[in-house]
């Protein structure tokens, strides 16, 4: 007798956690993988598309299906660390012959330019101004140094120029040589 | 217990952690006369000299500007004008070297003085009668930054209206050899305290605290007798150490209250200003003088005489060392700034800004320059000495560990760099400079990470665009098909309509065998038009609409008129591979004569040539790569040489087709490596198409003609390449010849 309260306890305290999580599944849903988001936070929003997927968010959802997480040049070793701390395996080294060199942005030589668009449908993040036939330009500030555009311009006018150092965003140099001024007279 | 006011006003003083206590060397000079220095020959004027932005130049090379003219105008908030120390002449705006550490090109006015000292008209002002918005906009106007060393906007730090508590006037100067503060202290004391007044006015506060460093006793006197009258203003004279005259450490010092971790003074009730700043206030008020000129010490011992000296703002740091005798030793150093927080000169060339206080010339017995780094011993001794509670050490192993998370977690950010912790380091560990690489880099991660949310921002937004775009077109397209078919649709109601009319006029009376053997023949002649009209569709023919389910012969012809269209468009299909190299000669000669008039007139004409010219370069490039092209660009060559010394436009359509042709060579090389030949050029039309592009060099040899044939030479390019692209764009449209 005691052992079937027992048992009629136990199987109604099941059924009541039970519904009680059932109900918390369906009412508590995450919506989307939140994995993607924080994988899709880390990566530098380039949009470059040299990992083979087009754009960062798809690399992300890749990599949070078992992609490798090497394969984003401009986010260098810093993103791999970041991603590997996140995933918890280990980091390897950058899927690619070139480390991120500096940074960059495209610049459109205006004189050359013939106002094909073409590097405006190129872009990913919309940072060309510009019409059909009109010269069209670079809004620096917006463009990620992806390189798409490069490839598509027929008359090869855009070139990537290095972001140049300002005394805002320079650097303290700690190799530097302390600098001396040479006796002059 | 007195409240904080009240033990403030008793003169209370209270402590920092910290600090440390250099060699002062104060002698040197606080007790020498300001010195004046001779018009150098050049000015050199950095139109940005604060925090903030460069304002919008007003002047250019070449025009002759007055005593204290702007130079710039402040066109928002953050901006803040230079005007011109003197009279003279703008000679050049360009990039020079700027008083910075990394001495980076910035925008700088060069300014030849020409030693007649024209001021502008001056407009004094009587603050007392004067609205607080025409108060900051004269300081604004004035081109007045803190001058204690940061450079902050003063009329933004002075335009907080309500909430002031204390004004504090950092006269502490805590940084050895420095003594510019000293000095005007105890010339302009009588202006400053009127400065103070000027800001009593803007800020409304309950009571002004002086600090001065204990080792100042003729500023302290001075000071005290010029603020004799006036309750309020209290000289507060603080114990010698380093860095008191921390913003942070001197509000500890002189209230005991502390700024909160990323917040201002102003948070807390308090405005601190320097005390040249005061006095630069005081003298744009009243006289209309602009911030052009500032008292910066000069010392050092390769000096024979250090000294202070009044000094226009631009003024090259080699000249102000001259005029103190400088001798110079072997791999001399120049500092800018005291010898705890400034930078080493790179060249004598930078010029004096408005955050200048001192130049320091020393001799290498004098400031040793710091000896090899070696490894931490872990002595605690910096955490002892730092001013801000920080643990230097923590914060330097995260430093090189490059561990920017941890270093935020141990608030990098409220190190003030004063240079306590290397100072005392045993170890002689460089710690602020890894402070400072560390805070560029966080500050650069910032700011990476910002750009990466707003590019991210921009690309969702595009994609947004992109689909809705697409989602329109669809929608377009179903709306047009929808009307397509019930346009049909009531054409086949119509039809049958007919045909039943028809029917019914014929006679009724023969309803025999006959007329059911043809009502069955309608009815599968039907079937075979619905089957027709399927397969149109499947086809998307316009020649679906010809279809009649009205009877046999009609029926017949219908599938007639298909085979027929069926046929010619094969044949089309067929006919197009030799067509292009007919058309275009063709098409070409009658371009060439309708562009020749219009060549000759309009210069631009020649431009568009070229980039046309360009375009096709490259097409071909693309579409004929794996083609022998070195035979092909062989001719180009020697052809384009002769032009260039003929033409220049001649010369940028040949740089042009140059560029073009090294592109293919190296995409070509990038062909060759990876794929067959055959792959990469599918298009049997390449050979053929290759042929009139060898026509381009041809055509050249008229270039050694004067000007106008050249123009034509352009027009004809020009021709070509449409042609060109006239004939690419027809195979992949050969519905429109039929």
């Amino acid at each position: 007798m005691s052992m079937l309260t027992a048992l009629l306890a136990l199987g109604a305290l099941a059924l009541i956690f039970g519904a009680i999580l059932g109900y918390a599944a369906l009412r508590f849903k995450v919506e989307a993988d939140p994995l993607v988001d924080q994988i899709d936070d880390i990566l530098p929003q380039t949009q470059c598309g040299q990992c083979g997927y087009p754009g960062c968010r798809p690399y992300a959802e890749a990599i949070a299906n078992g992609d490798a997480i090497n394969k984003c040049p401009p986010g260098g070793d810093a993103a791999i660390k970041k991603l590997a701390d996140l995933l918890g395996v280990s980091a390897p080294a950058l899927d690619s012959a070139q480390t991120p060199a500096v940074k960059r942005v495209a610049f459109i030589r205006e004189d050359d330019c013939i106002g094909c668009t073409k590097c405006i449908q190129a872009c990913p993040v919309d940072a060309i101004v510009g019409a059909s036939k009109q010269m069209h330009t670079v809004i620096s500030n917006e463009c990620t140094g992806c390189d798409l555009c490069v490839e598509p311009c027929p008359v090869n006018c855009i070139d990537m120029v290095p972001i140049a150092v300002t005394t805002e965003r320079w650097k303290w140099d700690l190799q530097a040589i302390p600098v001396t001024i040479v006796e002059s007279n | 217990m007195p409240s904080l006011f009240q033990q403030i006003k008793s003169g209370q003083l209270w402590d920092f952690h910290g600090g440390i206590h250099p060699p002062a060397r104060k002698k040197l000079t606080s007790q020498v006369a300001i010195g004046q220095i001779s018009l150098p020959e050049r000015l050199y004027i950095p139109l940005r000299q604060h925090i903030g932005v460069a304002g919008k130049l007003l002047v250019k090379a070449g025009d002759t500007v007055l005593k204290g003219q702007a130079l710039t105008a402040a066109d928002n908030a953050m901006a803040i004008p230079v005007h011109a120390p003197t009279s003279g002449k703008v000679l050049s705006i360009e990039a020079y070297p700027s008083a910075h550490p990394s001495a980076l090109p910035e925008p700088t006015l060069v300014l030849e003085p020409d030693g007649l000292e024209q001021w502008r008209p001056r407009h004094a002002l009587d603050y007392l009668h004067t609205e607080r918005p025409h108060l900051l906009a004269r300081i604004q106007q004035a081109g007045i930054a803190g001058m204690g060393g940061a450079g902050f906007p003063t009329h933004i730090k002075s335009g907080a209206s309500t909430g002031v508590d204390y004004l504090i006037i950092n006269a502490v100067e805590c940084e050895p050899y420095i003594t510019a503060d000293d000095v005007l202290m105890q010339h302009e004391a009588s202006t400053i305290v009127r400065g103070i007044d000027i800001l009593c006015k803007l800020l409304n506060p309950k009571a002004v605290l002086i600090g001065i460093e204990d080792d100042k006793p003729l500023a302290i006197t001075a000071m005290q007798q010029a603020c004799a009258g006036k309750a309020d203003y209290l000289v507060r004279v603080v114990p010698a150490k380093y860095p008191s005259g921390g913003e942070k450490q001197l509000i500890k010092l002189l209230t005991s209250k502390e700024v909160p971790n990323g917040r201002r003074p102003l948070d807390i009730g308090i405005v601190m200003q320097n005390v040249g700043t005061v006095f630069a206030i005081a003298q744009a008020v009243e006289e209309d003088i602009p911030l052009i000129s500032r008292i910066v010490t000069v010392v050092g011992q390769t000096l024979q005489h250090s000294q202070n000296i009044r000094a226009l703002i631009g003024t090259p740091v080699g000249a102000l060392l001259d005029a103190c005798g400088f001798a110079p030793e072997p791999q001399q150093r120049v500092i800018m700034g005291g010898p705890m927080m400034g930078f080493t000169l790179p060249t004598l060339q930078i010029p004096l800004v408005k955050t200048t206080n001192c130049i320091i010339a020393p001799t290498r017995h004098e400031l040793p320059a710091a000896g090899p780094e070696m490894d931490c011993i872990r002595c605690g001794a910096c955490a002892e000495v730092c001013p801000a509670v920080l643990l230097p050490q923590q914060l330097v192993w995260y430093a090189k560990a490059k561990d920017y998370d941890q270093l935020k977690a141990h608030n990098l950010a409220d190190c003030i760099e004063c240079g306590a912790c290397a100072y005392v380091c045993p170890s002689e560990i460089p710690l602020v400079q890894y402070y400072r690489v560390a805070k560029a880099e966080i500050r650069e991660l910032a700011r990476e990470e910002l750009k990466a949310e707003q590019a991210k921002a921009r690309f969702e937004a595009r994609k947004e665009r992109l689909e809705r775009d697409k989602q329109q077109r669809a929608e377009r397209n179903q709306a047009l098909a929808a009307q397509r078919q019930s346009m049909l649709a009531e054409q086949q109601k119509q039809q049958i309509l007919a045909a039943q009319q028809r029917q019914e006029q014929q006679p009724q009376e023969t309803l025999s065998k006959e007329q059911i053997i043809a009502e069955r023949e309608r009815k599968k002649a039907e079937a075979r038009a619905y089957q027709a009209a399927k397969a149109e569709q499947a086809e998307g023919s316009p020649a679906a609409t010809a279809e009649t389910p009205a009877a046999d012969p009609r029926a017949a012809a219908v599938a007639a008129a298909i085979a027929r269209a069926k046929a010619k468009k094969q044949a089309d299909a067929v006919a197009h591979e030799p067509t292009p190299a007919d058309s275009a000669p063709a098409e070409a000669a009658p371009a060439t004569t309708a562009a020749q008039p219009d060549a000759e007139t309009d210069p631009r004409k020649a431009a568009v040539a070229a980039a046309i010219a360009r375009a096709k370069a490259k097409k071909q490039a693309e579409t004929a790569s794996p083609e022998p092209t070195p035979a092909e660009s062989a001719p180009v060559a020697p052809a384009a040489q002769p032009e260039s010394d003929t033409d220049p436009r001649k010369a940028a359509v040949a740089a042009a087709i140059a560029r073009a042709k090294a592109k293919k060579l190296a995409e070509q090389a990038a062909a060759t490596d990876t794929s067959a030949p055959d792959q990469t050029n599918p298009d049997q039309t390449a050979p053929v198409e290759s042929a009139p592009e060898v026509a381009v060099p041809e055509a050249t040899p008229d270039t050694t003609a004067p000007d106008p044939a050249a123009a034509k030479k352009a027009a004809i390019a020009a021709a070509i390449a449409r042609a060109k692209a006239k004939q690419q764009s027809k195979p992949t449209e050969p519905e429109q010849p039929s």
